[in-house]
């Protein structure tokens, strides 16, 4: 809003050329395979964002979603033959549409409620997720998990081609939230978060927009899943539908900034990075869940609003004073 | 078939206890707590170690246990929920008290680490026989516990001071306040009575079933639809709720195959909110307890 013309573009091109080039320099194995999670968080968050940020439905199930693509990409290919190593990702847009028109008829009954309820709706449907996946063995394998074809790229970059694709979804998402902060839908959807009763009683269509909101959200998401049940190469229900996934878009938005086209991005880079830390230095032992809610915790009371829009405010009111320390003598000032 | 509609019948006794917390602590403060599966699952651990050490058993662990559990409560509502701002308070507390699950679930692992427990008194596989149907003698204890406790509860709330300011907050929170009612004082006492439910019906499902310090997902999602399908805020509704889920669950568990019980919830569930979105017992404006 207050940013100079020409600003944002910029900084989307710079970030994305960075992402693009920054294989080129032979990044190490470990840091690649960080980045690669990193970047599935981001795209999953901001799609999360789509939804829970521009419409404060907070949607705990979207692992639900996820766990459909994983298991989408691995049944696929056990029936059909891998032509080139570069398929499964041609089979994703498929998939997101997929699941997309699945996620309709939920979505229909699952925003007959309100937040609060739908956040419950919805982390049944996590669950629901699961049980049918441990169940259906026939189908899914059941405990014993599912395999997929390996990809057949040379090992000492292996990680290029997901991490391209994914580079290509992030760009996806986030040009589709920016698309939508710009557009009708964006205020439409805007106006459901703000109060929903009135946004209906002045004829804002918000059983239309909702519904797209979920299921572009959910596509997307389900996408992801593809993509990582490709790239682990073996899943499991329990890792397919894991609810940490779920609680971790969640957090990442809260953390940047509902609603924001960078806040979901960034909390990705900032969470994703320290889980892996926290991961790596505390191991075996599972302190690193204590220091993961710890941080959930001190992010959600320190930062109820996210980073992002924290920062703005400061800077904002910042540059107000100095306008009107300029404009009026001093002592007289309204602040 | 019979069997079934038994078993569903004494477990639905324990759900309703846990339940009836949850609907407590969203009655009276607009707050899903994500982490009452995780209290149950503290509440099962601690008497666990009472009866391993000290040989307590578990039903006579009660008393100590929810009032560990109760102070549990009390200091989560203190840190965690009472800064958060009221305009975003159910989206927030959504989040916050699934963090305070994770970091339950969390200190729980590291305690006792993630192998299965179960809490085997002599007495965990006797059983009546009455009619040609088997009752089994814990479980049938557990469910007049869960009768007893529930009752308290209902006193609690009907007759004495505290449960009506309680049931005034719930009413009309603006009101209530304007006369005098303390609502930080009632909500902080409200969570701590929802964790000390969790902890009584804590022990009671320690006897009934193995447990781990993952085990409160299956059991927040069985919670969560047997409190939404209810209607949130309504302590009738969850008694409601899990007689009718947790008899469904059992019968479908004898009559077709167990696998198949867990997804029971789900389909009640959906098809409830299809119908009414609000629950069983919810009702449009604030509900009464």
């Amino acid at each position: 809003m207050r940013m100079r013309r020409g600003v944002g573009p910029v900084r989307a091109a710079v970030f994305f050329l960075v992402l693009a080039v920054a294989p080129t320099f032979g990044l190490a194995h470990w840091l690649l395979t960080m980045l690669v999670f990193t970047l599935m968080f981001a795209v999953m968050a901001s799609a999360w964002n789509l939804l829970g940020g521009f419409t404060g439905y907070p949607s705990l199930g979207h692992v639900a979603f996820f766990g459909i693509g994983a298991y989408a990409v691995v049944l696929w290919f056990q029936h059909h033959d891998i032509s080139s190593g570069y398929e499964p990702f041609l089979l994703l847009p498929a998939i997101g549409l997929g699941v997309a028109l699945v996620g309709l008829p939920i979505a229909a009954i699952a925003m007959r409620t309100r937040a609060d309820v739908f956040a419950i709706v919805t982390i049944t449907l996590l669950f629901v997720g699961q049980t049918l996946a441990f169940n259906l063995r026939d189908i899914t394998g059941g405990a014993q998990g599912a395999s997929i074809v390996p990809a057949p790229f040379p090992a000492d970059s292996y990680e290029i081609p997901f991490y391209d694709a994914l580079v290509v979804l992030l760009a996806v998402s986030m040009g589709l939230t920016w698309a939508t902060m710009r557009s009708k839908v964006g205020l439409s959807l805007a106006a459901v978060r703000m109060d929903e009763d009135k946004a209906a009683g002045i004829g804002v269509r918000v059983q239309t927009v909702k519904l797209l909101a979920f299921c572009v959200s959910v596509g997307l998401t389900a996408m992801i899943g593809g993509i990582w049940a490709y790239y682990e190469g073996f899943i499991y229900p329990q890792f397919a539908f894991d609810p940490l996934i779920s609680v971790a878009m969640v957090l990442m938005t809260f953390l940047g900034g509902r609603a924001t086209l960078w806040g979901p991005v960034l909390g990705a880079f900032i969470l994703e990075l320290a889980q892996q830390y926290f991961a790596y230095s505390l191991g075996g032992s599972r302190f690193y869940l204590i220091a993961y809610a710890l941080v959930f915790l001190v992010v959600i009371l320190v930062m109820p609003r996210g980073i992002l829009p924290s920062v703005r405010d400061r800077l904002w009111r910042r540059g107000r004073r100095r306008i009107v320390d300029a404009q009026l003598p001093a002592g007289d000032g309204p602040l | 078939m019979v069997q079934g509609v038994i078993l569903g019948v004494l477990t639905a006794g324990v759900y309703a206890l846990m339940a009836s917390g949850q609907t407590l602590i969203f009655g009276i403060m607009r707050v899903v707590n994500m982490a009452q599966g995780a209290m149950v699952i503290l509440g099962a651990y601690l008497s666990y170690q009472l009866f391993t050490s000290f040989g307590v058993d578990p039903f006579l662990a009660i008393p100590a246990t929810t009032a560990v559990m109760f102070t549990v409560g009390v200091a989560v509502q203190l840190i965690f929920l009472r800064p958060l701002h009221q305009d975003d308070r159910t989206q927030l507390s959504v989040l916050v008290t699934f963090a305070v699950a994770l970091l339950l679930e969390g200190v729980m692992s590291v305690l006792w680490s993630t192998s299965d427990r179960s809490i085997n008194t002599g007495y965990v596989n006797a059983s009546w026989t009455v009619l040609g149907y088997q009752i089994s003698l814990v479980r049938l204890w557990a469910f007049l516990l869960s009768l007893v406790a529930l009752g308290l509860l209902h006193v609690l709330l009907r007759r004495t001071r505290f449960g009506r300011a309680v049931r005034a907050s719930v009413q009309n929170p603006e009101s209530a306040r304007l006369l005098g009612v303390d609502a930080d004082r009632i909500a902080a006492i409200g969570f701590g009575l929802g964790a000390a439910t969790a902890a009584a019906a804590g022990s009671v499902y320690g006897l009934l079933y193995p447990f781990n310090s993952g085990s409160h997902y299956d059991l927040i999602s069985q919670l969560l639809s047997i409190v939404v399908l209810g209607g949130l805020g309504s302590i009738g509704g969850a008694v409601v709720g899990s007689l009718v889920i947790s008899v469904s669950t059992a019968v479908v568990a004898s009559a077709f195959s167990p696998i198949w019980a867990p997804m029971t919830f789900f389909v009640v569930l959906l098809s409830v909110l299809l119908i009414r979105p609000r629950g069983l017992f919810g009702t449009a404006a604030r509900g009464a307890l």
